[in-house]
């Protein structure tokens, strides 16, 4: 298994708090595609770094950075670069 | 409850509130629960958690997570926080916090980890030492509603002091029925115990656990190797890895 031998990391769930300032559906629900490998995960599977400024979440599948989020005082960055698309479960409108 | 019945239908973005200390109690030497009063809470659903933001003189801020441990309750709500040496967050919370003071908390969120009483498939929760807080909102919201769905719960921990809701788990409660609950020890055993202390093994999830064709929904919680650990026993048992839902707490678990 080509998986990284430290786990220190949490998963996506711990976005939702921050994604939650942003977006008023939940996130950890929804399924992003990685612009690195192509493989789809739920955000909550995402592996996620909270030690760096800011937030990191990862690919499970490659490890390649699908978002960053950073809250300043008077704004959030999201970079999202690393999805190429992320499908939010939504209630029938 | 209409708002938290729906996923993903929120009013407004959240943000943070103030939340009072109205009671606490310890549940290990390590370990202790606070039960919080938000004037106005929309209530939870089993599963979620909530945000704690801490702010020093300076401005300097930090914010940690912990699940929701209770069952919705009006405006009153639980969380059962570890002591983490040289924490920022869980040292204030666990020893200094006092009948009265305020914390800044944000949620309830979170719509992936979550168990949905209509839901009626058996559950099997797979906790790992503070994994459990999120797995006994489920058994309390099981209990209150008086839900039939079967529950199946395997919490290891290290030694049976490091047992989280000890006395509750070891003596069925009213509504508990349907409920049955395996301990697991990976350090020290009780007295006699059968069992040698040891990690969780796929055998334990095979003797303690719902069979794959019971084709139940596993919630499995607690430090980040031990869930995917756990979650990669259970599909190699049978389980359907779309019906296993992970909440990884990071490498220590606090």
């Amino acid at each position: 298994m080509d998986r990284q031998d430290t786990t220190d990391y949490e998963d996506g769930n711990a976005l939702a708090g921050p994604l939650g300032e942003l977006f008023t559906a939940d996130v950890t629900a929804a399924a992003g595609r990685c612009a690195g490998c192509g493989h789809t995960a739920l955000v909550a599977d995402l592996r996620v770094y909270t030690h760096a400024p800011g937030l990191v979440a990862r690919c499970p599948n490659c490890d390649a950075v699908i978002l960053r989020l950073l809250r300043a005082p008077d704004a959030a960055w999201l970079d999202l670069r690393g999805t190429v698309y992320m499908r939010v479960p939504l209630p029938p409108a | 409850m209409a708002r938290a019945a729906v996923p993903g239908r929120l009013k407004a973005p959240l943000t943070w509130q103030a939340a009072r200390l109205v009671g606490l109690r310890d549940e290990t030497p390590s370990a202790r629960t606070l039960v919080f009063d938000v004037p106005g809470w929309s209530g939870h659903l089993a599963g979620q958690h909530v945000d704690v933001r801490l702010t020093a003189e300076d401005g300097y801020s930090t914010q940690r997570s912990y699940s929701l441990a209770s069952a919705p309750d009006g405006d009153r709500f639980e969380l059962t926080v570890q002591r983490v040496p040289d924490g920022e967050v869980s040292p204030y919370l666990a020893d200094v916090m006092e009948i009265g003071d305020l914390v800044e908390i944000r949620g309830p969120v979170g719509g992936w980890f979550v168990w949905r009483p209509a839901e009626i498939r058996p559950v099997l929760l797979v906790g790992g030492g503070s994994g459990i807080a999120p797995l006994m909102a489920m058994i309390r919201t099981r209990r209150s509603l008086g839900s039939h769905t079967p529950f199946r719960l395997i919490y290891s921990v290290r030694t049976p002091e490091d047992r989280y809701y000890a006395s509750e788990l070891r003596t069925p409660q009213p509504g508990d029925g349907g409920l049955e609950v395996t301990h697991l020890y990976t350090r020290h055993t009780p007295e006699g115990w059968p069992r040698p202390a040891k990690r969780l093994q796929l055998a334990d999830l095979q003797t303690h656990g719902w069979p794959p064709e019971f084709e139940p929904v596993c919630f499995v919680c607690g430090p980040t190797g031990f869930v995917e650990t756990a979650a990669a026993q259970l599909v190699a048992l049978g389980h359907d890895p779309r019906q296993i839902r992970t909440e990884r707490f990071g490498p220590t678990g606090g």
